[in-house]
């Protein structure tokens, strides 16, 4: 089971020397972005929360970009999908992207639409 | 483009034998199971941001339901999820380093990195299982109105300090007695009883102009809708009953789904975890004794590596859309 490693992360700006290198280089970036997340969940900017883009708020999207960011290094060096070959990481990516983004569009419009009557229909629900 | 097979003369297609995808069956499979796993969590999720934006207005806000750490009173909000998912990424990290050593076909750093492996994870089992307790033994009390809404106290000096039910609340000399088994021919157990009833709970109210109703609306500014004491009075009219802690049916925190999706989701999760740490344990013996040596490679350590670093990867998402967005 000899295994070639990709050494490189951020696209070649950051080069390791030794797998067992990369993986803690990549620990620390992951613990960063966390420490991030958590900080900005904490202090809740009022910049960030009172701006909102598409519909949701600033903060946010900063939340579930971040998430991204974690799970694409998550699955490209601690499962070394970036030493798979490129047919089985796109089999493996963007199936659950398509299925998970179409999911999730239709389920988020149909529950602000149920909001919606809730909100200006006939009946009470507070109460 | 390695992705394309090679259809050179040096090679038949048609007769079998290829590899394009370039990974072993145990592999593949393995990457089957995590994608359909996968799609299975984001269902989950989906259906819950399907509830929150349903319920977009009233949904309880994260920050004031997970306020505690184990061994500290007060308020930490987030601290110990921070924590857990570090615990978490850890485990992941140890289990990598334990898949290269396995590349390298050393052994006892596998067995080491294995043992730090299940250890993260049992650390992360049991945290699961406190904040668990925690949730459901419930916080400072509520009381539900006729129409399922939740009802929390607030301190009138600052209200955005919670006021326990223990606060307020007077005790009044009842009547209620016990129904016993010796009295009655079909004899059912009371089950559990709050420590105030609905009337305690508001002559308590009346007579401590400190307190406050909070309701589970949100206003503009992103937080709970506290009432003035005289809608507060008119308000609590409609109560019917006390609420503490949480569990299927009724939730102190807010809306029920909340607490529902948060069993449900974070419970399959944690079952995840669970099973990862006896697989992991199984491989970890499995090693010890030679196993894979003998084998003559240690693809069983990738396997079960993949699968822990998707337990981990899973939480990433539970973590943000839970306790964080």
């Amino acid at each position: 089971m000899a295994h070639e490693h990709k050494l490189e992360i951020f696209r070649g700006l950051l080069k390791f020397k030794s797998n067992t290198q990369k993986i803690w280089g990549v620990l620390i970036f992951l613990t960063i972005i966390t420490a991030v997340e958590v900080g900005l969940g904490i202090s809740k900017p009022d910049s960030l929360t009172g701006n909102s883009f598409l519909g949701m708020k600033l903060l946010n999207w900063i939340f579930i970009i971040l998430t991204l960011v974690k799970a694409y290094y998550i699955a490209w060096d601690f499962m070394h999908l970036r030493d798979e070959n490129s047919s089985l990481r796109r089999a493996i990516v963007w199936t659950p992207v398509f299925l998970v983004a179409y999911l999730a569009f239709i389920l988020l419009v149909e529950g602000n639409y149920i909001y919606e009557v809730f909100r200006d229909g006939f009946v009470t629900w507070n109460f | 483009m390695d992705s394309t097979v090679t259809t050179g003369a040096q090679e038949s297609v048609w007769g079998g034998g290829n590899r394009p995808l370039g990974a072993s069956y145990g592999k593949l499979m393995m990457w089957f199971f995590l994608v359909s796993d996968a799609i299975t969590f984001s269902g989950f999720l989906a259906a819950y941001g399907f509830s929150r934006f349903k319920f977009i207005e009233t949904w309880p806000i994260a920050d004031e339901v997970f306020t505690h750490v184990p061994f500290f009173h007060g308020n930490y909000p987030m601290y110990y999820v921070a924590f857990m998912t570090f615990i978490l990424i850890m485990s992941s990290v140890t289990m990598v380093l334990a898949v290269d050593a396995g590349h390298k076909m050393k052994k006892n750093t596998v067995v080491w990195y294995m043992f730090l492996t299940i250890i993260g994870g049992a650390i992360f089992v049991g945290s699961q299982a406190w904040e668990w307790a925690t949730f459901i033994s419930g916080d400072y009390g509520a009381v539900e109105t006729k129409g399922g809404r939740i009802l929390q106290f607030v301190k009138a000096d600052n209200t955005s300090e919670r006021a326990a039910l223990a606060d307020f609340a007077k005790t009044l000399p009842g009547d209620r007695v016990a129904h016993e088994n010796k009295n009655g021919l079909w004899f059912y157990s009371e089950g559990y009883q709050p420590s105030y009833t609905v009337n305690e709970v508001l002559e308590g109210f009346k007579a401590d102009s400190n307190i406050l109703v909070r309701t589970e609306t949100i206003n503009a500014e992103g937080d709970k809708t506290v009432l003035s004491r005289e809608e507060s009075l008119a308000k609590l009219q409609s109560v019917t009953q006390v609420v503490e802690g949480a569990n299927l049916i009724h939730n102190e925190y807010g809306s029920r789904l909340f607490a529902d999706f948060f069993f449900f989701i974070t419970g399959f999760h944690g079952f995840h975890v669970f099973s990862g740490v006896l697989i992991n344990l199984i491989v970890f013996f499995n090693v010890a004794l030679g196993t894979y040596e003998k084998r003559g490679h240690y693809e069983m350590v990738e396997k079960v590596g993949l699968y822990w670093h998707f337990v981990d990867l899973v939480w990433v998402f539970v973590f943000t859309f839970f306790y964080l967005v």
